[in-house]
């Protein structure tokens, strides 16, 4: 791996090393409703190329449905979503800004190989030979201390080494923008640590803009340059991860800092008189 | 109103899945090996089953012809019964039947589950189109697999009806006269025609299976619920289409 960092602005790829302008991202008043539930409600932030910007929220607040607006999975109802300053929803999009999102399940194709997994993008794209692709794959598999699952299916990996190939398959795109939802969640503290630090890694060494979904404090606070934080669809707050350590918000210190109250009303319910 | 709608959304997504896959021809030689994968599959899952059943069903319509024509002393012509009913008819309609509910089905399911586990979703941002890698080699391996089917199912249920003619005691004819009848009534047009309807019937399952598994939505619940609809609108399919065709047609 290279040590020295790109320079601000550049994403240098991680194959080549050749430095190519990095992409930043913008969404712009985004509402998005389904039926008559709307899930995303005029939301406004970019993403500053090189940049790691993480995105926190409770489970249903429609993190994942924002990201899909970025990589133009879903279709705003209204409002825009720009990446590189061209519009989300276009396929021109995808084709000239190598976008790869992380999904939260992995997303691998179970019928294929780990291997497979990796060659598919530059075999579909016929970016090099077999040689080259081979290289490219082993690559991305070492970056990721994924040595000797290559011939493995992905049904028969742990969670934290599915998280791991889903983000080589991604690094083998040679990402400009790297998405990433939930990269640590159902995992244990030690695997997300080393998640946490592979994406605060793959972000200095190849200055690739990463959006991170997650509602993982630990990771917010160590690795972003900047936090989201979602509720109910509406973006309620926007800084430095410092400002996380002591929100003045009651919703947002409660959804950082729960409090197992056994007096709280909820548990009311739960009580049983013999 | 709701079914209406639902009838006519499928339609027009059938046919800009169509369309899209169609416009990537192009890339079919370079996907060779989704290709024979795809050919091998349909062969291997319907070859033993449509053998079995296309001998069963040419001896059954010579069992019942036989009983019916012995009546006028017309039994000498069974072959040409039989013949020209597997070539044009049963033949093609069968196999049709058995592809969509083996194959059909197994598409289907797992399209439905790529779409639910979000594998298409990731193909989509790799910028890698499902109708060119998923539906594409899958509609071209049908359109080779098909005559090849339906011409063993023909051939098979020819030869079940020479057997139950020979051994059948109120039939009794011989093998060589039962072919020599079915060659003379049997024309080669009669067999191009079925293999015709056979194409039509495939590659029309195989795109409806497709587009109902892209379409999946929801839950692993829902991957039974597209099965399910897929055989039974390729079923419909099939029995609607050859009515209009066997009208086309003759
Ligand atoms: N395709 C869809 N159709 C209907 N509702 C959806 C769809 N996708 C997401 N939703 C709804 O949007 C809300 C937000 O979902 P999501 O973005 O997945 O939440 P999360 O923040 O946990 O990722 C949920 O209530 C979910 O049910
Ligand atoms: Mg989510």
């Amino acid at each position: 791996m290279p040590s020295s960092p790109s320079p601000a602005g550049a994403t240098r790829n991680p194959f080549t090393q050749v430095e190519t302008a990095a992409v930043g991202v913008s969404v712009e008043h985004l509402s998005k409703n389904f039926g008559s539930l709307q899930v995303l409600k005029d939301v406004t932030f970019s993403v500053e190329p090189g940049e790691i910007f993480v995105l926190m929220g409770p489970s249903g607040s429609g993190k994942s449905v924002l990201l899909k607006h970025i990589v133009g999975l879903e279709l705003p109802t209204s409002g825009r979503v720009t990446v590189d300053g061209k519009d989300a929803s276009s396929e021109a999009t995808r084709e000239q800004v190598r976008m790869a999102l992380v999904f939260q399940s992995g997303a691998l194709f179970n019928s294929l190989s780990v291997y497979d997994n990796l060659a598919l993008y530059p075999r579909e794209h016929q970016i090099t030979d077999e040689a080259g692709i081979r290289e490219k794959v082993m690559h991305a598999l070492k970056i990721l201390s994924l040595d000797g699952v290559d011939q493995k299916s992905p049904s028969d990996l742990s969670g934290g080494m599915k998280k791991r190939v889903a983000i080589a398959r991604a690094l083998v795109m040679e990402p400009q923008l790297m998405l990433y939802d939930e990269p640590t969640s159902e995992l244990d503290p030690v695997t997300s640590a080393t998640i946490s630090e592979i994406i605060a890694t793959l972000k200095q060494e190849y200055h690739v803009t990463t959006i991170v979904v997650s509602h993982d404090r630990e990771l917010a606070l160590n690795i972003s340059d900047r936090v989201g934080i979602l509720m109910d669809g509406a973006l309620i707050s926007l800084g430095p991860p410092s400002d996380l350590k002591a929100p003045t918000d009651p919703h947002i210190a409660e959804f950082l800092y729960p409090k197992i109250d056994l007096q709280h009303p909820r548990f009311k319910n739960l009580e049983t008189t013999p | 109103m709701k079914q209406l709608n639902n009838i006519l959304e499928g339609f027009g997504s059938t046919w800009l899945l169509l369309v899209r896959s169609l416009s990537y021809t192009a890339t079919l030689p370079r996907q060779f090996g989704r290709f024979v994968e795809q050919c091998y599959l349909i062969g291997y899952t319907t070859l033993p089953i449509v053998a079995i059943l296309s001998f069963f069903i040419g001896s059954v319509l010579a069992l019942q012809a036989g009983r019916s024509m012995q009546d006028f002393g017309t039994q000498q012509f069974i072959g040409s019964l039989v013949g020209l009913s597997m070539a044009r008819e049963l033949g093609p309609v069968m196999v049709a039947i058995l592809l969509a509910g083996r194959v059909g089905s197994a598409i289907a399911a797992e399209l439905a589950s790529m779409k639910v586990y979000q594998e298409v979703d990731a193909l989509e941002t790799m910028n890698i189109p499902p109708a060119r890698m998923l539906v594409l080699p899958r509609l071209a391996a049908v359109l080779v697999m098909m005559p090849v089917l339906t011409i063993i199912g023909d051939l098979v249920g020819w030869f079940g009806g020479a057997i139950v003619a020979k051994y059948t005691k109120i039939i009794s004819i011989e093998p060589e006269s039962y072919f020599a009848v079915l060659r003379h009534y049997t024309h080669f047009n009669d067999v191009i025609n079925g293999l015709m309807k056979a194409e039509l019937f495939g590659f029309v399952v195989v795109l409806v299976c497709c587009n109902i598994g892209l379409n999946t939505r929801g839950g692993p619940r829902e991957i039974g619920a597209s099965v399910t609809r897929a055989v039974v609108v390729s079923l419909i399919l099939i029995l609607v289409l050859d009515y209009f065709v066997t009208q086309v047609l003759t």
